[in-house]
């Protein structure tokens, strides 16, 4: 993003400002607030560690049982789950800490200092904090990622490729689902606006993620199975969060995709774009509504 | 002397019964928090139902595929057993809140108190519990009934029964003491958080909460060992073993006796601890 702070000094336009610089400014804020607390940060991040080594420990354990969690061999589930661990660690150091500050700003009534500032308030507020002892997950994730790769691709049977579109396809819905992640987030983080309070904000969200760390098809059997497939796939999208890049780069069912797999492909992007969009709207709705915290 | 008794029983049943009203003020939270509880259930069995046919649809003979002895209903049996488990032995908020109170010299009050600060938690906890039993009954008598499928044989013979019910007992009194003496630790340690959380893991995976502790492997660590000396495992995993009859006769008896054990070399660290921390704490201010 280019910085127009030049721009600003000489012309009588309102204020740009330079969101890329912004961003960075917080970034570095971040970091040395988490640096005044080296311990702290080093112990979270032992235990973020801890327990994805727990999780995988657990699948280790389940595949020394079978072969096969429904069509995923072992190397592919763990492909799934590095995935997973991706997502999840950028949402909890980008969104997690500042959808947890915004119910705090509204009950404190200290959003007013951010609806002041000459600058875009969803913009202000979704990124002021940077949880960087999250981002841990991000490298266990990629180094099981790599891993597993390493195994499909130099399996004796049916080795995988991987052509080079595929790895940009993959980062491209990883970044998809990273987006419905945002969007779900802040439509929900936005609600204390009117609800005074968000103190179940985590809770929700750890019922709510508890759905999509799985794959699709274990919901597909049973009357309850197939409606929350179809909630947590069409209504609330966040099936498809992490199901369709792990499945574009594992492949676990056919080498070549199916009417099946690009409809979920396809949704995975209307579904980022809605709910990026439907944050939006409801954040202008919830602060239209917000009217301070005494002074 | 039974004149001093009577009335630090009294107090302490002042004492108790306060908490119990300040406890009632939440009950329809802990109505739907009972049900969120199942929530994760629900993924579970959806999960292990996805593990258990995969694995039976490539053995090679007809028989029930186990999993180290658990069969599908049981393992879903047993995830739901943990709930109740740790409906008993889990304390929401101790071990924060007193080390809160010590670093804000909250504690100071306990000093003067006719209660101290052990007892009266322990009232407020029991209090809390049996408030929580009484709304909670409802929910997880539902949720049971409507997944009593995953339980063939029904309820365990008495003599188990009791056993169970005296090991969810025992483990919220252990419960208590381990989180107490882990809270008691502020004395030293001024930020606990990150201490907690490890705390937490620890607890999470060691006590059964994660999976039954049968899964876990003997090499290259022998975590069966490491389980089996350390008193995690009564938190969640040993009551829903007794009730699923994975742990049965004399074994059940001695693990029940090595519970109680367990509980009273903690509430004797726990009062350890305790006097240390006051003798070595000091309060300023008012």
């Amino acid at each position: 993003m280019p910085a127009r702070s030049t721009d600003v000094a000489t012309s009588a336009k309102p204020l740009q400002p330079a969101y890329g610089k912004v961003l960075l400014t917080f970034a570095r804020n971040s970091i040395v607030r988490e640096m005044s607390f080296r311990t702290n940060f080093i112990l979270q991040s032992i235990s973020s560690i801890s327990w994805a080594l727990m999780n995988f420990g657990l699948y280790k354990i389940i595949y020394s049982h079978t072969r096969q969690i429904g069509q995923w061999g072992e190397h592919e589930f763990f492909v799934f789950l590095a995935t997973m661990w991706i997502i999840n660690s950028v949402v909890q150091a980008f969104f997690m800490p500042n959808a947890d500050e915004f119910s705090e700003l509204i009950r404190t009534g200290n959003l007013d200092y951010a609806l002041l500032k000459p600058i875009d308030t969803q913009f202000l507020i979704s990124f002021t904090r940077i949880d960087w002892s999250q981002l841990t997950n991000l490298v266990t994730g990629l180094v099981i990622l790599g891993l597993s790769l390493f195994q499909l691709t130099h399996q004796a049977t049916n080795p995988l490729v991987i052509a080079p579109w595929t790895v940009l396809a993959y980062v491209f819905f990883l970044a998809c689902g990273t987006v419905v992640m945002y969007g779900l987030m802040f439509t929900l983080a936005a609600t204390s606006i009117w609800l005074g309070r968000n103190q179940n904000l985590y809770t929700f969200w750890f019922y709510i993620t508890n759905f999509y760390r799985y794959p699709m098809e274990i919901y597909q059997r049973g009357a309850l199975g197939w409606s929350l497939f179809a909630t947590f796939t069409f209504l609330i999208p966040i099936l498809v969060v992490v199901n369709v890049p792990a499945r574009l780069l594992a492949r676990p069912i056919r080498p070549n995709w199916h009417e099946f797999e690009w409809a979920f492909a396809v949704l995975a992007v209307v579904a980022a774009v809605a709910s990026l969009a439907i944050s939006r709207v409801v954040f202008r709705l919830a602060l239209n509504s917000y009217r301070s915290a005494s002074s | 002397m039974s004149g001093s008794l009577t009335q630090r029983a009294m107090t302490w049943w002042t004492f108790f019964r306060i908490s119990v009203e300040e406890r009632l003020v939440y009950r329809v939270d802990y109505v739907i928090g009972t049900l969120l509880r199942f929530l994760p259930i629900v993924t579970q069995i959806f999960l292990w139902w996805t593990i258990f046919e995969s694995a039976h649809a490539a053995s090679s003979d007809g028989s029930e595929f186990a999993i180290e002895g658990y069969r599908y209903h049981d393992m879903v049996a047993y995830y739901m057993l943990v709930t109740v488990s740790r409906a008993f032995s889990s304390m929401p908020g101790l071990t924060p809140g007193i080390a809160r109170q010590i670093r804000d010299g909250e504690i100071k009050k306990y000093l003067i108190q006719p209660v101290d600060l052990i007892g009266s938690l322990l009232l407020q906890r029991v209090a809390h519990k049996v408030v929580y039993y009484f709304v909670a009954i409802l929910p997880f008598a539902f949720v049971f009934y409507l997944l009593g499928d995953f339980f063939p044989n029904g309820w365990p013979p008495v003599d188990v029964l009791l056993v169970f019910f005296a090991s969810l007992v025992l483990s919220f009194l252990l419960g208590f003491f381990l989180e107490t003496t882990f809270g008691l630790l502020g004395f030293w340690f001024l930020e606990i958080a990150s201490l907690t959380f490890v705390f937490m893991l620890l607890n999470f995976f060691l006590s059964g909460h994660m999976f039954p502790l049968e899964l876990l492997p003997r090499e290259p660590i022998n975590w069966q060992f490491l389980v089996d000396i350390l008193p995690f495992k009564f938190l969640a995993y040993f009551p829903a073993a007794v009730f699923l009859g994975k742990v049965t006769g004399a074994e059940m008896y001695w693990g029940l006796a090595i519970e109680f054990a367990w509980v009273v070399v903690l509430i004797l660290v726990t009062r350890v601890v305790w006097s240390r921390g006051v003798a070595r704490y000091s309060g300023f201010g008012g």
